[in-house]
C-alpha cells in the first residue's frame, strides 16, 4: 500500500496543483479517487451520487489547492475530510428534500459518518494492525493461527487486534469532520 | 489452513452478522448470568491443558481485541465474559470494541467507472482552465498509464507472478513468447526510453529498437525486483514523460522519435504508446483473470486512424521484404491511387481510405477497389497481433489480394 505519501509529496502536489499544472490534477486523482469515491459511497449508498462528490472534491481541490495547509497534517487527510463533508451535505441535502424529520436525519448523518470515519481509519492505520484485523475478521481466524500467520508471539497478536479496534472505535467519537446544516466552511 | 471452531460463529461461511460476543457482553451485566459463565470457564480450563486457565486481569485486558472479534477459544471467551461481570472499566471497554467490529467492512469494491476520471477532470478544468494543460495527443497514454497503474494496484503479489502470454505477428505468422507481469511492465518501460530520449531525458541506448531494448532490460533485472519497484520505474518514468510535453505545449508535437527500424513524430509516439500500454494491460488482466474495457471512444479512435495511417507504409515494407506481391502500378506522390475502404465499426470507428499502391500516394473513395469492415477492438487485436489475419473477423468486398495486404500488414504492425 502507498498509503503514506511523503510531506514533501504532498507539498509538491500543492504546488502543482497552484501552477496549474493538468498533469498533476490526474495524479492527485489517480492516487486519491478511490479514497475520495469510498468514503462518499460509503455515505451515500450510490453509485452516482458518490461520483458527484467525486466531481466536486477534485474539483474544489482544483480551484482552492491554496486551502490545504501541510502543518495540519497530511494531504490525504484533508482530502479525506473533504470528501466527508461534501457527502454529508449531500446526504442532509437529500434527506430534507424527502421531508425526514431531522432528529432521523441526524441519526442517519452520525452513522454514516462513523461508517465512514471506520473506514478512512482502516485504511490509514498502521499495516500491522490492519493485517491482523484482517485475518481475524475476514478470514475468520482466531488469535492464534493469526500470529501465526503474522509471524509474531501469541501476545502480539492479541495486541494488535486490541489497538487496531481502540483505533477503530474512534471512529464514533468525533463529529469533528461532520459540518452543521449549511455551514461546511469548504463546501461552495 | 484449517479454521478451528470458533466462538460466536454460527456455522456458514457468509457474510458475518452482528457479533455473538458482543452481544452477550450486555447479557453478561445481568447478575444473574455470572455462575454460568464461571461455571463455564471453570469446565473449560479443566478439561483441556493446552489452554491455560486464564484469570489474571492483564491477560484477561489483553483478550478484549481476540473477544470481540470472536478470535479467543471457548474457555478464554468464557473467562472473558465472566471476568466482564466484575471489572467495569474491561467491561465499557469490550462494549466500545464490539461496537467498533460493526464498523468493519470489506472494502467497497475497488473498480471505479474507468470513465469517471475524465468526467471529473473536465469538470475541474471547467471552473478552472489549466495554465499548463495536457496535451491532447499525450491524453491517451494518459489514461491509459491511468488504468494500467489501477490495475497494477489491485493485483496482489502472487498474481504478480502469473505467467503473462505475449503475442504479436511476425510477418508471417504469429509468435508468442510466455514472462511475468514484471517482465511486461519492464517492457513497458523500456520502450519508453525511446520517447524519454526522444525529449532530451538521458538515454543510454539511443538508436536501439524496441526489441533491443527490452531485451537488454530483461537481461538486467533477472527477477530481483520487487513488483512495488518495477511497477515505480514504469510509473514515474511514463508521469515524467506527460509532465514534460505538457511543459514543452504544442511546439514538441512534430519532434522526430526513433524507433530504430522506423520513426514517429512525438504525437503519434505517444499514441502508440498509449496502445501498446492498453494492449498490455489486456494481456496482464487476462492472465489473472480481470476485466479490462477498451480505451474511450475517442482514445480508440485516434489508435485506430495511428494504425490506420502507419498502414501504406507497412504494405510497402511487406512488398520489399517479399512478404506481398509488388504493387499494381507506380502512382505519383500525393496523387490519388487504389485504395481499401476501412470501415470500423462501434465506438470509436470509421472510415479510412488505405492507399495501396505506394507510402506517397493518397487513398480517397474514388480510388476504392476493396471495402473491409470489423469492429474497432478486433481491429486493435488484429494490430497488436493477438488475432492471425486470416482469422481476423471481417466482412470484406471487392479485390482480395487488397484484403489480404491490409490485413497482413495491419498483423505487421505489430511487435514485441
Amino acid at each position: 500500500m502507498t498509503n503514506d505519501a511523503p510531506p514533501r509529496w504532498d507539498r509538491r502536489m500543492q504546488q502543482r496543483l497552484t501552477h496549474g499544472e493538468a498533469a498533476a490534477l490526474g495524479e492527485l486523482y489517480d492516487r486519491f479517487a478511490s479514497l475520495v469515491h469510498g468514503l462518499a459511497h460509503r455515505v451515500l449508498g450510490d453509485e452516482a451520487a458518490a461520483d458527484r462528490v467525486t466531481r466536486e472534491v477534485f474539483g474544489h481541490i482544483w480551484e482552492h489547492p491554496e486551502e490545504f495547509d501541510p502543518r495540519e497534517g497530511p494531504l490525504r487527510s484533508w482530502i479525506a475530510g473533504l470528501a466527508h463533508r461534501h457527502a454529508v451535505s449531500t446526504l442532509r441535502r437529500t434527506e430534507a428534500d424527502e421531508e425526514r424529520p431531522a432528529a432521523e436525519i441526524e441519526e442517519k448523518v452520525r452513522a454514516a459518518s462513523a461508517a465512514a470515519r471506520a473506514d478512512y481509519i482502516v485504511t490509514s492505520m498502521p499495516a500491522p494492525l490492519r493485517a491482523a484485523l484482517d485475518l481475524a475478521y475476514f478470514r475468520r481466524l482466531d488469535y492464534r493461527q493469526t500470529a501465526v500467520r503474522l509471524g509474531v508471539t501469541e501476545d502480539e497478536a492479541r495486541r494488535r487486534l486490541r489497538l487496531g479496534l481502540q483505533l477503530l472505535s474512534t471512529a464514533h467519537d468525533g463529529p469533528r469532520a461532520v459540518s452543521p446544516p449549511g455551514g461546511g466552511a469548504a463546501l461552495r | 489452513m484449517s479454521t478451528a471452531p470458533r466462538p460466536g460463529e454460527e456455522g456458514g461461511h457468509g457474510v458475518r452478522g452482528p457479533h455473538v460476543p458482543g452481544s452477550r457482553v450486555s447479557e453478561s451485566h445481568v447478575p444473574e448470568s455470572r455462575v454460568p459463565a464461571q461455571r463455564a470457564a471453570v469446565e473449560g480450563g479443566a478439561g483441556r491443558s493446552a489452554t491455560p486457565l486464564v484469570r489474571s486481569h492483564p491477560l484477561l485486558k489483553s483478550l478484549l481485541g481476540a473477544w470481540a472479534l470472536a478470535a479467543c477459544s471457548p474457555e478464554e471467551t468464557a473467562a472473558v465474559e465472566a471476568h466482564l461481570t466484575d471489572c467495569a472499566p474491561c467491561a465499557d471497554e469490550a462494549v466500545r470494541l464490539r461496537d467498533a467490529v460493526a464498523l468493519l467492512h470489506p472494502e467497497d469494491s475497488l473498480d471505479l467507472d474507468p470513465g469517471l476520471r475524465a468526467r471529473v477532470l473536465t469538470a475541474a478544468l471547467n471552473r478552472r482552465p489549466a495554465r499548463i494543460p495536457v496535451p491532447e495527443w499525450a491524453a491517451p497514454y494518459e489514461a491509459e498509464a491511468s488504468r494500467l497503474d489501477a490495475l497494477l494496484r489491485d493485483i496482489g503479489e502472487t498474481e504478480w507472478r502469473a505467467p503473462v502470454r505475449l503475442g504479436w505477428f511476425d510477418g508471417r505468422s504469429p509468435v508468442t513468447r510466455e514472462v511475468t507481469v514484471a517482465d511486461v511492465i519492464g517492457h513497458l518501460t523500456a520502450v519508453d526510453t525511446i520517447v524519454a530520449g526522444a525529449l532530451g531525458m538521458a538515454d543510454p541506448l539511443r538508436g536501439a529498437s524496441p526489441e533491443e531494448r527490452t531485451e537488454a532490460l530483461w537481461a538486467a533485472e533477472q527477477g530481483d525486483r520487487t513488483p512495488a519497484s518495477v511497477r515505480a520505474a514504469w510509473r514515474d518514468q511514463e508521469q515524467t514523460l506527460i509532465r514534460t510535453v505538457s511543459f514543452a505545449g504544442e511546439a514538441a508535437a512534430e519532434l522526430p522519435v526513433d524507433y530504430g527500424p522506423f520513426a514517429l513524430p512525438l504525437r503519434d509516439a505517444f499514441l502508440d504508446r498509449a496502445f501498446e500500454c492498453w494492449t498490455h494491460a489486456g494481456d496482464i488482466a487476462e492472465a489473472v483473470d480481470y476485466p479490462y474495457a477498451p480505451p474511450s471512444p475517442a482514445h480508440l479512435n485516434g489508435m485506430i486512424d495511428l494504425a490506420a495511417r502507419m498502414l501504406p507504409g507497412a504494405i510497402a515494407a511487406r512488398r520489399r521484404a517479399g512478404l506481398a506481391p509488388p504493387a499494381r502500378g507506380l502512382v505519383v506522390a500525393g496523387a490519388p491511387g487504389r485504395a481499401l475502404h476501412l470501415e470500423i465499426e462501434g465506438r470509436g470507428g470509421g472510415h479510412w481510405y488505405i492507399a495501396l499502391d505506394s507510402p506517397g500516394a493518397t487513398g480517397t473513395p474514388e480510388g476504392e477497389v476493396a471495402h473491409v469492415a470489423l469492429d474497432g477492438v478486433e481491429f486493435c487485436r488484429l494490430a497488436a497481433g493477438h488475432v492471425p489475419p486470416e482469422e481476423a473477423a471481417a466482412g470484406s468486398l471487392g479485390d482480395e489480394e487488397a484484403v489480404r495486404d491490409v490485413l497482413y500488414a495491419t498483423a505487421s504492425l505489430s511487435r514485441l
